[in-house]
């Protein structure tokens, strides 16, 4: 316990190195939240498994790992990784992220409708001002689902994505937000904070991506903040690539106003621990928002999705659709927690989280939290863990296939509902390559045991 | 084309096929009937090679091979089709996705090109048809909220794209309304060719109506106990299974069934 303290003195130290330099030079108002954060951050530490919320993902190897806080300096990066990263498909609007620090070389931007804002966080903070005093850390407190990662984040927060839609405008072409980690010489910590504001009426469709460049350990902490107006309409999917021995940690706080709908895709692949937050705040009456996740840890991953919809506000409707592929010895945790408040008449809240698990080894905790406070309500929820249809496998095969494409066309099928409902084609077809190579790695890896 | 001697085969160490004696050829279409329990089912999942089963005696050729010692990809890519009696949904795989690999990976087994997605597309149309089927079917996930007869019309449609040389269906016509059961008898009559043969295993003559059976055996207590022509089925929905009984009763004693 010692050293986790150790860890955690070395960042409180770090921002007052921090403070002291500056505090990256930002506006007096982000220095105060920065300070409010930090005295958050000393006072709750990482949180621990004595937290219901935190009972089944322990964070101390996060909390035990004297990880350097990234600085701007990625000059040696390996530049074929990040070739088959970035140029893999060229799109319109593309924003790349090294270490959480924006790089205007690896970034592309066409012409946007009059208005609109794509820009660095960092920049945004010169050129965006108010809306950013408006809006940057009003929403994803210390208090909420990421806990004391949160707090880390805003105090040392100073760079990400910044995406402004005014009224009525619409962007087309969907805005990629591509982060990209690695450690160069000692494991980092990067902490990429991303503003996403939706102004009424207005839609566009973000697809925010963490990848790691090699096989290096460091630590993902990202706070994304989305503030939908009023009739507003986002999709926001979020694609976690990290490395094999990465740690991540992504809190999202959706903040809808009335009638907005929201659409998140949450695809997890990658990172040795990762822990998403997505919390939905309904703030107007009559908001849609629609969670699908899909998960596929194998070897010793360990995943957690953790999300929070609050029903505030009435005639809101609520859908989640999770589902879990584990193999090998990986551990998934999926927890959605359902607040329905007393004026939040005719909410429709469905929640389903469904599992697969592909080896013995594999183990999965699912808990759903309906905390209903309100009389007139459609709140339902269910949670199932199973295996693969061994009759389904003998059909499949009497058509000629043999045992391992029968049951990767099985658990294909499985996952195959939360990726149709991401909508842009491309990242589609990308993830079902992704997701049909890794089944196939696997049930090859199982045949030749 | 295919030769059945003295099978014996069970599932969980119970024996349900006591010596069955079969000889199929190119061209024949048999219907194999009998009352329920009798082993029908049995011996159709056993051809197909159903992992529960176990062979405890007898063999199979098929094609001059032993059938039993393919696996039951292997069988199909021999040209060995069970239509099931349940077939099995497969949520979030498409109709048309599921039969265009399959179609290919038997393909390539026997040596020959892969249907492109248009001549796939052309095939699955055109087979659509002879089922009576909408083009709607085929984006459909296998099997997944289909009704009955939509399930069974699946299994023909799939014997029809798959175009096998030996095709056994198993009880494909029970729960079949009066219309579904003349589609699918229709679509499966269209399908016999001098090449192929097919097995019908049935438990009513009404299917018969549509396709002329060459041989009709009864089987009865794992064994096939009487063998004929078409008259024998006839015969036996205008007298039930009981005279049978009797007839085998008075033969030889029967153990428990």
């Amino acid at each position: 316990m010692a050293e986790v303290a150790t860890v955690k003195d070395t960042y409180l130290a770090a921002f007052e190195a921090f403070e002291r330099g500056g505090a990256g030079g930002g506006p007096a108002w982000l220095l105060r939240l920065r300070r409010e954060a930090i005295a958050r951050f000393a006072e709750q530490g990482f949180p621990t498994v004595r937290l219901e919320d935190w009972k089944y993902t322990s964070v101390a190897p996060i909390a035990a790992m004297a990880f350097q806080l990234a600085d701007g300096a990625f000059d040696r990066l390996p530049a074929e990784a990040i070739e088959a990263l970035v140029v893999r498909e060229p799109v319109a609007h593309r924003l790349v992220f090294v270490n959480g620090r924006y790089s205007a070389k690896l970034s592309s931007l066409a012409p946007l409708p009059a208005g609109a804002r794509v820009a660095s966080l960092a920049e945004a903070l010169i050129t965006d001002a108010a809306v950013l005093e408006r809006h940057l850390a009003r929403y994803a407190g210390s208090d909420g689902i990421g806990y004391g990662f949160t707090a880390l984040n805003t105090a040392f927060a100073q760079d990400g994505a910044f995406v402004h839609l005014p009224p009525g405008v619409r962007v087309t072409e969907p805005i990629h937000l591509l982060f990209l980690a690695t450690s160069l010489t000692a494991p980092v910590l990067a902490q990429p904070r991303n503003l996403i504001v939706a102004d009424r009426g207005s839609e566009a469709t973000i697809i925010e991506r963490y990848a790691g460049l090699g096989d290096d350990p460091y630590c993902t902490n990202a706070v994304t903040e989305i503030v939908l107006g009023e009739g507003a309409a986002l999709e926001h999917d979020k694609i976690e690539q990290e490395g094999e021995l990465a740690f991540h940690v992504g809190t999202t706080q959706a903040v809808q106003e009335r009638d907005s709908t929201f659409t998140s895709g949450s695809i997890a692949f990658g990172g040795r621990l990762t822990r998403n937050n997505l919390g939905v705040r309904f703030a107007g009456a009559g908001g849609t928002c629609t969670l699908n996740g899909l998960y596929v840890p194998h070897g010793g991953q360990h995943v957690d999705n953790h999300t929070l919809i609050e029903h505030a506000q009435p005639r809101c409707t609520s859908r989640q659709l999770y589902k879990g592929v584990l193999d090998g010895g990986a551990h998934a945790v999926f927890n959605g927690r359902v607040i329905v408040r007393q004026d939040a008449q005719h909410t429709d809240a469905h929640q389903t989280n469904k599992n697969l698990l592909l080896s013995e080894g594999a183990e999965v905790d699912t808990k759903p939290q309906l905390e209903i406070f309100a009389d007139d309500v459609r709140c339902t929820h269910g949670a199932a863990v199973g295996q693969l249809d061994e009759d389904a496998v003998f059909y499949i095969r009497s058509r000629g296939l043999d045992t391992q494409a029968a049951r990767t066309l099985l658990t294909y099928g499985f996952m195959s509902d939360v990726i149709s409902r991401i909508t842009v084609a491309s990242i589609r077809e990308e993830l079902d390559g992704l997701l049909i190579a890794r089944l196939r790695a696997g049930q090859g890896a199982k045949e030749t045991r | 084309m295919l030769s059945i001697r003295s099978l014996h085969a069970g599932v969980e160490g119970r024996e349900i096929l006591r010596g069955i004696d079969l000889e199929v050829k190119a061209g024949e279409v048999h219907a194999v009937m009998g009352p329920n329990g009798s082993g029908k089912s049995t011996l159709a999942q056993v051809l197909a090679g159903h992992p529960a089963y176990a062979v405890t005696a007898g063999e199979v050729r098929y094609d001059g091979q032993n059938l039993l010692e393919l696996s039951p990809e292997d069988r199909a890519r021999a040209g060995v089709f069970l239509a099931f009696q349940y077939p099995v949904e497969i949520p979030g795989v498409s109709t048309a996705q599921f039969l265009k690999a399959a179609i290919n990976e038997i393909r390539t087994r026997q040596g020959q090109e892969e249907l492109d997605a248009i001549e796939f597309l052309a095939l699955l149309r055109e087979k659509l048809a002879l089922v009576e089927m909408d083009q709607s079917f085929i984006s459909r996930a296998v099997n997944e909220g289909f009704s009955g007869g939509e399930k069974k019309r699946n299994e023909i449609l799939q014997l029809a794209v798959l175009k096998p040389k030996l095709a056994i269906l198993d009880e494909t016509d029970s729960g079949l309304d009066i219309d579904a059961l003349r589609i699918v008898a229709h679509g499966v009559d269209a399908l016999r060719t001098p090449d192929n043969a097919m097995i019908l295993v049935t438990h009513y003559q009404r299917l018969l109506n549509y396709i002329t059976p060459d041989y009709v055996h009864v089987l009865f207590n794992g064994r096939i106990v009487k063998s004929g022509g078409k008259e024998l089925a006839l015969e036996l929905e205008a007298k039930g299974y009981d005279w049978i009984k009797d007839e085998v009763g008075a033969v030889e004693p029967l153990g428990a069934a």
